[in-house]
């Protein structure tokens, strides 16, 4: 065994507990790839090969909140949009509406219908993102098939070439949308308290209901492609349905008034694992109703529902811990604002047996759902003809002090909450992302799926890929779930026997 | 003939420039047949041993985008060096330090301290923290990678052949960089890959550019409706364009807001926020200490507004009095 | 890569450097003076002669202090005086700025100043220079090349960590023999 490659993992290795590491046995899945951000997963055998503790670990912390302070409030949707590459927009319009809380302005109709048709359009090419770049391969291609087939290449292999660019050329199409608006598509910069910095000049209409509609094909289409080639393969679905990748927790979603999902604006519903309603706020009480929990072997800070009580990482009718995201905002809701959306949402749970639906694997096709909800929304919003005037932002006039934004980022909610001093610079920011709100699901499915998959120490490639797939299905964004200083891990399998010798290395390759 | 051998890598970073890769959309697969990809942990499964084995400078170049904060990412930067003919630092965080660079006026234990203690909405009464560090009862330390108490460029860190620079960089001269790559046509060491002049020059608003600018107040973009084809400086808003690198097409200028000055300054100049500092305030109109404070009050942050992406490349580099 | 810091004095304590930037026309004038009418002055201020305070780019300040100065001086010619008119009106509003971004940056604002001093009032220098040299005892050193060192040394634990890396593998490549479970190294940063 090479001793430089050794130090190297030692190097980047870390250890939960120390009390955990008492005659067990160690495996570390490093790295996780296909995902946005650092992770690293630790398993620990026990004496018998079976799995006794998982851990996701998430070993990078940027310093986001601290590193605001001082700034002018108006900088933070541009500033707060780099927690995240992949979901700047999400950061954005979290930011934005923050700044419209926190200057107690409205925005304008006009600023209002772009911010919406800007952030359903990031939903959906952020969704396509990951049902066909990150999350979905696993499922599109298979999860027993070799590494270098399981990405977009070996996607575009299984849905065919032309199929493979309509995936490329849409969101490319969506992403320009963006880009008009926002100046770029990476790190845009239009929100500002009140509305926006750029009008829709009607002159670009046509091309943007073409591309809507297209729009709204292409996610009817993700939806049958992942219809056809996971639910009709039955392997597929007994591991969707297994216990492995099986949680009973409760979930939150942002809705509207009548319940239905809303990615820009609305209260925050939770429901329990039988679907009951646990409450209902706004995102000014979200204090009352979530808290963060610390646990010393990793960064990332895991939320729990404040009014039950942090009970560690159980799940059940008593549980204090959500999950976010597709599934969840499905979970959480009456249905979908736009119709064929919610056919598709009808179908879903008739599939799957009833709501609340707790297979992890299903949000990649909750995923899908969404995408179409986001689609025939920017159809709505362009056929506004309210869209087009020039009065896209207006001037806030009251003195700042506090104010909270809350989004459904892709991944989940998130939440900025900013004070100011009077002129309106940052004394306190502090952002719970949508990753954070996973983070415990997060934790217990790995964890449930290691148990579930190895078994007597017999670890294969195709095994850990499993666990990670557990990991991926939630789309985490630990870009965001890191945003306080940077750290990276390699990641890597490590299998150590009880002396703690480093006996094999198992790459994911 | 074996194709050239490709490597990404990121360290402190947000992502974006990988999106910036994947968004040369269509190029990609083009992109994937010219070149060999060893390295890409987020759109593949790889190796890392098979990079260590591999003979030095074996790899074409690596465009390793990000800041450097801790002892895992400096030891990525230097096996990545050694591996590569070229290291090409990508995107803002890796050539100036970028917005984590802004981490670099506060101390490492403030940071912690507020995600782990102060934040408002935590419930952690017996204070726990991450461990970093702990010895396990067979007497071995294992360590979380070690965060320095310093955010730094790569060229802070090792030896950068070029930099493509932006938050994120654009799709063109990301382009621009790869083809000069493949066809040999490399510009002399050192240079950042984008137009050597201000971006005033490629922006559409630079007809109403004013040749004499006397600032009799700085309004922040919030506080007043721009003008969609004025100037920004004419209209009295703070924009970093006189300063920054030109490249981007002007992008945040054409969404309706000021460039923040992501590209970095040109060739000739040192520290980007001292020279737009230098050139906005020598311009207003005040000439008694009392009225140009209130100008300069309009401009309540300028570490912020004038170092967003460099900071960690600035002549101070970071805060003096801090505690470590 | 550490720059040299303090000049040594006689009995090797430190003593304030500053750098001075005085305007051609009027200020460098006034030092001109002062030393023809052999006026005593601390012998801290090391003068750099420009045609104009106006000319003086915030650049030079702090890359001065980030070399090693204690402070920066610019001296310049009174309001209304300036050879180029408009010139030391564009220094003092820099110079205002510039203080508030030092402070912002951990460093005392008093470790600049700026001062009107016309060619006749040599006088004024030497008061000038002597009242400065006594604020930056008070402030003590300012020491940025020390702490750009304190600050790297971060990295050459690193170096030395993997220069001993390197050491052992070629150690271990040496001992070939055929070991099949090696105890794992701790490695430390």
């Amino acid at each position: 065994m090479e001793q430089a490659v050794k130090d190297t993992f030692n190097q980047g290795s870390a250890r939960a507990n120390a009390a955990y590491q008492m005659g067990r046995r160690r495996f570390t899945v490093e790295p996780i790839t296909r995902l946005e951000g650092h992770g690293k997963i630790d398993i620990f055998l026990d004496d018998k090969g079976d799995v006794e503790r998982a851990y996701m670990q998430v070993p990078e912390l940027r310093g986001f909140e601290v590193f605001s302070i001082g700034r002018p409030a108006e900088d933070m949707p541009q500033i707060t949009s780099r927690i995240c590459g992949v979901c700047p927009t999400a950061h954005h319009m979290a930011s934005t509406k923050c700044l419209d809380d926190l200057y107690q302005v409205e925005p304008t109709s006009a600023g209002r219908k772009i911010r919406e048709l800007v952030y359903n359009a990031f939903m959906l090419e952020d969704h396509a993102l990951h049902v066909f770049v990150l999350g979905g391969p696993d499922f599109i291609v298979g999860p027993e098939a070799p590494p270098a087939e399981r990405n977009i290449v070996g996607v575009i292999g299984k849905v065919g070439i032309e199929a493979g660019k309509k995936v490329i050329a849409t969101r490319r199409r969506v992403r320009e949308l963006i880009a008009y608006f926002g100046g770029k598509v990476v790190h845009p910069v239009f929100g500002l308290p009140g509305g926006v910095s750029k009008a829709l000049d009607p002159a670009e209409l046509p091309r943007f209901k073409e591309l809507a509609k297209d729009a709204v094909e292409f996610a009817e289409w993700t939806v049958a492609v992942l219809k056809q080639i996971v639910l009709g393969n039955s392997e597929y679905v007994k591991m969707i349905t297994s216990d492995a990748f099986t949680h009973k927790t409760c979930y939150m979603g942002m809705v509207d008034e009548q319940n239905r999902v809303n990615f820009y604006d609305g209260k925050l519903r939770v429901v329990d694992c039988n679907g009951k309603e646990v409450c209902k706020f706004a995102p000014r009480q979200y204090r009352d109703y979530v808290a963060e929990h610390v646990e010393p072997w990793s960064y990332m800070k895991f939320t729990f529902l404040k009014q039950r009580g942090w009970k560690d990482f159980v799940e059940g009718p008593e549980t204090s811990i959500y999950s976010v995201a597709p599934l969840a905002r499905l979970n959480a809701s009456d249905g979908m604002s736009t119709p064929k959306a919610q056919a598709a949402y009808e179908e879903f749970f008739k599939v799957l047996g009833g709501k609340p639906v707790h297979h992890t694997l299903a949000n990649h096709l909750a995923r899908a759902i969404e995408m179409i909800n986001a689609a025939e929304r920017m159809q709505e919003l362009l056929n506004d003809p309210g869209i087009t005037s020039s009065e896209v932002r207006r001037i806030p006039t009251s003195v700042p002090k506090e104010g909270i934004g809350v989004v459904e980022a892709p991944r989940g909610t998130l939440f900025h909450h900013y004070q100011t001093d009077e002129r309106g610079c940052i004394t306190m920011a502090n952002m719970i992302v949508a990753t954070q709100n996973n983070a415990a699901r997060i934790a217990m499915s790995v964890e449930r799926a290691a148990m579930g998959l190895i078994k007597g120490g017999r670890v294969t490639e195709g095994l850990l890929n499993k666990v990670e797939m557990a990991f991926r299905a939630y789309d985490p964004c630990l870009g965001c779930a890191t945003h306080s200083l940077p750290g990276h891990l390699p990641l890597r399998v490590n299998i150590y026997d009880p002396q703690r010798n480093l006996v094999q290395q198992l790459v994911q390759s | 003939m074996p194709k050239p051998k490709i490597a990404f890598y990121w360290c402190a970073s947000c992502g974006g420039c990988e999106e910036t890769v994947v968004d040369l959309a269509e190029d990609i697969l083009g992109v994937v047949e010219k070149v060999d990809i060893v390295l890409w942990p987020v759109a593949m499964d790889f190796k890392y041993k098979d990079i260590e084995a591999m003979p030095d400078k074996s790899i074409v170049a690596t465009l390793l985008n990000g800041a450097i904060r801790s002892t895992e990412q400096e030891e990525m930067a230097h096996l990545l060096r050694r591996k590569s003919q070229y290291m090409i630092a990508y995107g803002a965080c890796a050539h100036l330090g970028g917005i984590p660079g802004l981490a670099n006026q506060f101390s490492r234990e403030h940071l912690l301290k507020f995600n782990y203690e102060d934040g408002p909405a935590l419930a952690n009464e017996r204070k726990t923290r991450p461990q970093l560090k702990f010895t396990d009862p067979n007497g071995r330390e294992p360590v979380l990678p070690e965060l320095h108490n310093v955010v730094r460029s790569l060229d802070q860190v090792v030896e950068v052949d070029y930099y493509v620079p932006g938050c994120p960089p654009t799709p063109k001269i990301t382009r621009q960089a790869v083809t000069a790559l493949l066809e040999i046509r490399l510009p002399p060491k050192g240079s950042v890959i984008a137009p050597d002049i201000a971006l005033c020059d490629e922006c559409p608003r630079k007809g109403s550019k004013p040749t004499n600018v006397s600032f009799t107040e700085f309004k922040r973009p919030h506080e007043k409706l721009m003008d969609p084809e004025l100037c920004l400086l004419a209209q009295g808003i703070v924009c970093m364009g006189p300063s920054t690198r030109s490249g981007c097409a002007a992008a945040c200028i054409s969404g309706g807001m000021p460039c923040t000055g992501c590209f970095g300054p040109t060739s000739r100049v040192r520290d980007q926020g001292l020279k737009i500092m230098s050139s906005l305030c020598a311009n207003i109109a005040p000439k008694e200490e009392p009225e140009i404070d209130k100008v300069l009050s309009g401009i309540p942050d300028p570490v912020g507004t004038f170092y967003r992406y460099g900071l960690a490349k600035s002549i101070l580099r970071r805060k003096m009095n801090m505690p470590k | 890569m550490t720059t040299e810091t303090q000049t040594p004095s006689p009995d090797g304590t430190w003593t304030p450097r500053i750098v001075a930037f005085f305007c051609n026309w009027c200020t460098y004038t006034a030092a001109d003076l002062a030393g023809v009418s052999r006026m005593k002055h601390a012998s801290n201020a090391r003068i750099i002669r420009l045609m104009c305070s106006g000319r003086v780019d915030p650049q030079f300040l702090v890359d001065a202090l980030a070399k090693g100065a204690d402070g920066v001086l610019i001296g310049g010619c009174h309001p209304n005086d300036c050879h180029y008119v408009e010139g030391n009106y564009k220094c003092l509003r820099r110079y205002q700025m510039l203080k508030r971004m030092v402070a912002d940056m951990g460093i005392e604002p008093e470790r600049l100043r700026l001062e009107w001093i016309s060619a006749a009032e040599g006088e004024k220098v030497k008061r000038v220079i002597n009242e400065m040299t006594e604020t930056i005892t008070r402030l003590g050193p300012l020491g940025i090349p020390q702490k750009f060192d304190e600050w790297d040394r971060e990295m050459e634990h690193f170096a030395e960590h993997v220069a001993a890396r390197e050491a052992a593998a070629a150690a271990s490549a040496r001992a070939e023999a055929g070991t099949q479970t090696e105890p794992v190294e701790t490695a430390h940063a």
